[in-house]
């Protein structure tokens, strides 16, 4: 009996060991090495020079969109004073450097399109997911290189695209990131932008949303098919997990937005009516349109924008996760919980897009189904959350520029989450609507809190992509400043919004607003502050990487794949082999022959595992 | 806490199985899924409005709905006539690549069959601005049509390995008939869709 079975097994490696290593040879992702400095740096396959591209486009968007803000904020409480040079760039928009309330509404637009689209999912998600995921689950690049490749440079052609809205004679586009119909679907009689200006935002859109399907069609094939031996799908990191559910996100998100980028280019150039009504008199002009939905443009939207908050949001948990456990230097309560949690946020993120329109004229039962998977949403968020928080008790927590950040995200992930809890009741969303309440909730829960998981992901895994470590001093100034600042500019966004300070005004000529104005002030230069602060990172940044100390392989004592190889990776990764993987990946606080942790490599047994 | 001894364990089982071209056709299937899901869903809520209206399919739509439906027949005999070696399909004989270039001669037939359509529907006066259904009209059989087109440049790639190289990766056949035959799935719903709705 015993014969046969040797036999099928042998048969069993064999036949599947040939069929790995043909199916290995023919598979794109085993690449020669890049040669010149085109295919090295510019149109490179590796997965690595990707990620840092994505990060490099995220980092001058994040400065671009922050101007932007500071253009915004100087406008609101000083309306009449000049910006010298602002003449230069928008003749019509700022005649004499002085900003027109029409170009305030452009900021505005290209301030939420750059961040959310630019900013917010190029970097937690396509720029940290494509240097490390391949790496944390031993894989030497991704499943379709010559994909990813072409993501980046269509995302970077969507940039260019978006950009050229600032220097034609039109201007960019006033209809806001979420571009509402009718507004952006009626060209230039609407205002301002809305000529050529939309067109070019909608290109861009459209342009990003392919190169985000691509990106996310290869995480998941990636994660399914390259994982290493023992790397089984419970053993990767929460940041891989993270990524992983982002891009099935992001595949069905962004496959919904593109087709509505495609209904709403229709309308502007095609003559259709999708999304603007009948008898519809835009600066005294019958629109010749007729029939069409602007509410449909609201589903279609916000189907996809929804989801793409957690797109933002959750490579952030995955990032914050990762670096935590780390830094205490003991697991968390429970990784899993967080990864079943994820999952829970990923699949409700599609059962809420209405609660962005309880005013919107939706029946107000619809307003209800809505409210309730909404608040839902919160039962894996505070679970998430009181897994980190009870995870901190009894720690040896490491004290640096990344777990700083990785606490500061906490932080501004309760604060602006519990806000959260007001605006998913359709009642008290009526009366907050479209104030400043809104735009301090999500400028926390979303904006800032992924912005500082990209922080606390930049000090964690510096060390790794370049081989240096960054300055401790500057990342603790850089935080302090930072951390403070934000509550500064975005906790009175809440009560501005609660004593129904409107949102996208560019002056407050109502009889109550003036007296709000020494707070405007106060935001102001709370965010100008923040913002300067924000170039002792980018120093840092372009610092470290030429003169920061050189680091080890693994600065941090960390056990997850990417600390096995050297800093920076080779451009193979694992310099040809095969990382063989033996344990759960955070194997903190125990005795092991190497210190307090045991690498996922490291063959040594663990008991109680 | 645990303490530890120096040993190897037991590995469990390998999850790799390299299947390329393959899981990344399955992954774009749900993309695109979604994105008729979000054609279709416009069309349900455009449809409430007072200037819906009806206009007749072009009876040609059956014509080439038979096209594509044999083409995706044609497709998978070819891939039962080649012969397979550990990851690679072999042209063993000329009958696969007769169904493949039979396969890829429907197709185009198909696409013209569509481009035949809209010129009916034009002949007409229907253009893609003319009313709502019309707009639907042109809107979902270009983008299925263009889908289509992917699928055939795929096809003429393979046609082309056969013949040069006599073996194509078994992964990336896998993955285009898999997508061929959704394609015709697809269409046949879209028409369901048309001739029900339009």
């Amino acid at each position: 009996m015993e014969v046969p079975e040797i036999e099928s097994v042998r048969w069993f490696f064999t036949e599947r060991g040939e069929h790995l290593d043909a199916a290995l040879k023919t598979q794109a992702h085993v690449h020669a090495p890049a040669e010149g400095f085109l295919g090295k740096y510019v149109f490179s396959l590796d997965h690595k020079v990707i990620g840092k591209q994505y990060y490099a486009l995220a980092l001058v968007s994040v400065f671009v969109g922050m101007v932007l803000s500071w253009l915004m904020r100087f406008h609101l409480v000083w309306p009449n004073a000049k910006i010298p040079g602002l003449e230069i760039i928008a003749k019509t928009g700022a005649p004499g450097g002085i900003i027109t309330p029409e170009y305030y509404l452009s900021l505005l637009t290209m301030h939420g399109t750059l961040m959310v689209f630019f900013v917010l999912t190029n970097a937690p998600f396509a720029g940290f997911g494509n240097y490390f995921l391949p790496i944390q689950i031993g894989a030497e690049d991704m499943a379709f290189p010559r994909f990813n490749m072409m993501s980046f440079w269509t995302t970077f052609v969507a940039f260019l695209v978006l950009i050229t809205a600032f220097f034609i004679p039109d201007g960019p586009p006033i209809s806001g990131w979420t571009a509402y119909a009718p507004l952006s679907a009626v060209g230039k009689d609407a205002g301002p932008g809305l000529g050529w200006g939309q067109n070019l935002w909608v290109i861009s859109i459209a342009l990003f949303c392919v190169g985000q399907l691509l990106g996310s069609l290869n995480f998941i094939a990636t994660t399914l098919d390259l994982r290493a031996k023992g790397m089984t799908l419970m053993r990767m990191p929460i940041s891989t997990w993270a990524w992983f559910i982002t891009s099935a996100i992001g595949l069905l998100a962004f496959a919904v937005l593109l087709p509505a980028c495609l209904l709403l280019l229709l309308d502007r150039m095609a003559g259709t009516s999708f999304f603007i009504p009948s008898g519809l008199v835009v600066s005294d002009r019958l629109q010749n349109h007729a029939g069409g939905s602007p509410l449909l443009w609201q589903h279609l939207f916000w189907f996809f924008g929804h989801p793409e908050v957690y797109i933002a949001i959750l490579p952030a948990v995955g990032i914050v996760s990762h670096v935590l456990t780390n830094s205490l230097r003991k697991p968390l309560l429970s990784a899993k919980v967080i990864i079943y949690s994820m999952m829970s946020i990923g699949f409700l993120s599609w059962m809420v897009w209405g609660h962005h329109m309880f005013v919107s004229g939706m029946n107000p039962f619809s307003s209800l189904l809505f409210s309730f998977p909404t608040l839902t949403i919160t039962i894996p968020a505070t679970i998430i959350t009181l897994i980190w928080l009870g995870s901190l008790y009894g720690a040896n927590l490491q004290l640096n520029s990344a777990s700083f950040f990785a606490l500061g995200f906490i932080s501004m992930f309760v604060s602006g989450g519990v806000s959260g809890f007001f605006l998913a009741q359709p009642s008290i969303d009526m009366y907050l609507h479209a104030t400043y309440f809104v735009v301090g909730h999500f400028h926390m829960v979303m904006g800032v809190a992924a912005i500082f998981a990209i922080f606390s992901g930049t000090y964690f895994w510096f060390p790794k992509m370049t081989g240096r470590m960054m300055n401790e001093t500057l990342g603790m100034l850089h935080f302090w400043i930072t951390f403070v600042g934000t509550y500064c500019i975005f906790m009175p966004f809440h009560y501005l919004g609660l004593v129904g300070n409107v949102r996208r005004y560019s002056s407050f000529v109502d009889d109550f607003m003036p007296a709000l104005m020494p707070l405007h002030k106060f935001i102001t230069i709370a965010a100008l502050t923040t913002g300067a602060a924000q170039f002792i990172f980018l120093f840092n940044l372009v610092y470290s990487r030429f003169r920061g100390k050189p680091a080890s392989d693994n600065p941090w004592k960390g056990t997850s794949l990417e600390w096995s190889i050297p800093s920076p990776p080779p451009w193979n990764n694992f310099g040809g082999d095969r990382p063989v993987v033996y344990h759960d990946p955070y194997q903190y606080g125990l005795k092991g022959s190497t210190g307090d942790f045991i690498m996922q490599t490291s063959p040594e047994k663990i008991l109680n595992e | 806490m645990a303490s530890t001894i120096q040993s190897p364990i037991a590995l469990p089982r390998r999850s790799d199985s390299a299947r390329g071209s393959e899981s990344g056709i399955w992954i774009a299937l749900f993309a695109i899924t979604m994105s008729f899901a979000a054609f279709i869903s416009a069309l349900f809520i455009r449809q409430a409005s007072s200037d819906w209206t009806h206009i007749a399919a072009p009876p040609i739509l059956f014509g080439s709905t038979a096209v594509l439906l044999i083409s995706s027949l044609m497709l998978d005999i070819s891939r039962r006539q080649m012969g397979t070696k550990s990851a690679t399909y072999i042209k063993e004989g000329n009958k696969g690549l007769v169904f493949l270039a039979a396969t890829l001669f429907l197709g185009l037939a198909f696409v013209v069959g569509q481009c035949l359509a809209w010129r009916n529907l034009a002949a007409q006066g229907l253009y893609l601005a003319t009313n709502p259904n019309s707009s639907f009209f042109y809107v979902l059989t270009g983008v299925h049509a263009l889908h289509v087109l992917g699928g055939i440049a795929a096809l003429a790639y393979l046609f082309l390995q056969l013949v040069v190289g006599n073996s194509a990766r078994r992964n990336l056949v896998n993955g285009v008939v898999v997508y061929w035959h959704f394609m015709a799935a697809l269409w046949v719903f879209l028409l369901v869709v048309i001739w029900e709705r339009l």
